[in-house]
């Protein structure tokens, strides 16, 4: 039996979930990352992408499509503050998409490899979670 | 003397506009629950993101290579002062107490020979700026057609202040807003949002060993830089959040205020009314009894 712990995803408009889990995969910036209990403390930035949690032993994992914002181990336990928040189920397919033409109209305007590099990066990021999604 | 028919003309349209004040309370309190809610379901956020900072400000605290938008440029010759108010009036003295906060601010800086911008959010602050500093507003943002406030509008705003401290156009930078503490209570806020005010100094000490065995990816340093900017919007959203429960709060209370004082007049209107219509009885009846003597 794996130990429940406090998790917590916030976004600007509401507190999306509060209760105790047993295991969250989170998408970090430098790659993802899962939190059991007992994690040392730490603090990552995430990237656009799917942050899934397993409410209970051997249970199935609920997902959720993150975006901008970063994500804190604490020893009272794991709290996500994402720009953006929704339940993959509620997620509006169109939504992504149009997030994702911004994107690529972001990436052909970008003037310097700076934030060509940051467009592109986004662009990757968003295309897949689409990729992710779309066989569900 | 206004005669019978002009008094009651009077009572009807006192207790029509008592039916629209009372109407426009019970819409405002509908409001105010949603607008409260939105409130406190923002505070989460913007608490633990205040935490983490101030966590992560220690760090640099004094440092040199502290990320602009803590430090500061280093002058504060260029104010930028952004006044959030409401897009509609009838709601007793909330957007004039927010403007005159930011006008009172606004001359102070002017007398000290700072140069003073200012953004309008908000239709009815700019009404009351404008007289006085018309020229020194930059811009004004209007969210007329905004039913719900969104991130997303917070969002914008941020990015608006982000490219323009970018591009040097200010040094310092604060938000007027109204603080809501209850229905009648809102107190005007000026909260300073660039050089972002941190609070530091006091749990500093308690703070730095809390976050000491803290591990960071990527560094500290590109935590902050990218927590900064994004606070800036929070802090945005949330005062834009705050304004809206006020605004809601002060039209309940000002809307309140009129109907009883509509209440107040239709009694006074009745009496008189009554009054007059005695009067008149009496006349005509003095009238009748002398005709019949004379006979």
């Amino acid at each position: 039996m794996a130990e429940l712990f406090q998790f917590e995803l916030v976004s600007p408009e509401r507190q999306l979930l509060s209760e105790q889990v047993v295991e969250v995969i989170v998408p970090g910036t430098e790659g993802e990352f899962g939190v059991l209990k007992n994690h040392s403390p730490f603090m990552s930035t995430i990237k656009p992408g799917l942050l899934k949690v397993r409410a209970q032993d051997g249970g199935a994992l609920t997902e959720y499509f993150v975006r901008g914002g970063f994500a804190d181990v604490a020893p009272g336990g794991l709290t996500v503050l994402a720009e953006q928040a929704i339940p993959v189920a509620d997620l509006d397919r169109d939504e992504l998409a149009q997030q994702i033409k911004n994107a690529e109209e972001d990436l052909k305007d970008a003037k310097d490899d700076d934030s060509r590099l940051k467009a592109s990066d986004l662009l990757s990021q968003l295309n897949d979670v689409q990729n992710a999604i779309i066989p569900a | 003397m206004p005669s019978l028919k002009d008094l009651r003309n009077r009572i009807a349209s006192v207790k029509a506009t008592q039916k629209i004040t009372k109407a426009m309370q019970m819409v405002a309190a509908a409001k105010l629950r949603r607008a409260q809610e939105a409130a406190e379901a923002a505070r989460p956020y913007a608490e633990r993101m205040g935490e983490v900072l101030a966590n992560l400000a220690v760090a640099f605290d004094g440092r040199d290579d502290a990320p602009k938008l803590m430090s500061g440029t280093g002058s504060d010759q260029v104010h930028l002062l952004v006044v959030a108010t409401a897009e509609r009036g009838l709601c007793g003295g909330f957007n004039s107490n927010i403007a005159k906060l930011a006008r009172d601010h606004a001359r102070s800086l002017l007398a000290d020979g700072k140069t003073v911008k200012i953004i309008c959010v908000g239709k009815k602050g700019y009404d009351v700026i404008k007289r006085e500093f018309g020229s020194h507003v930059v811009k004004v943002i209007e969210l007329r057609n905004v039913k719900r406030l969104a991130f997303s509008d917070a969002h914008t705003i941020g990015e608006e202040l982000l490219s323009m401290y970018g591009a040097g156009e200010f040094d310092v930078c604060t938000l007027f807003y109204s603080r809501f503490q209850s229905v009648i209570a809102q107190i005007p806020t000026a909260q300073q949002l660039i050089p972002a005010d941190l609070p530091v100094a006091e749990e500093a000490s308690e703070a730095a060993s809390a976050s000491a065995v803290y591990e960071y990816e990527p560094g500290e340093a590109e935590i902050l830089e990218d927590l900064l900017p994004r606070n800036i919007s929070v802090q945005v959203f949330r005062a834009l959040l705050e304004n809206a429960a006020s605004e809601q709060g002060a039209r309940m209370s000002a809307m309140d205020n009129a109907t009883r004082n509509a209440g107040d007049m239709i009694d006074k209107l009745t009496i008189k009314y009554n009054r007059q219509r005695q009067a008149q009885i009496t006349t005509e009846l003095i009238e009748i009894i002398s005709g019949a003597e004379a006979l």
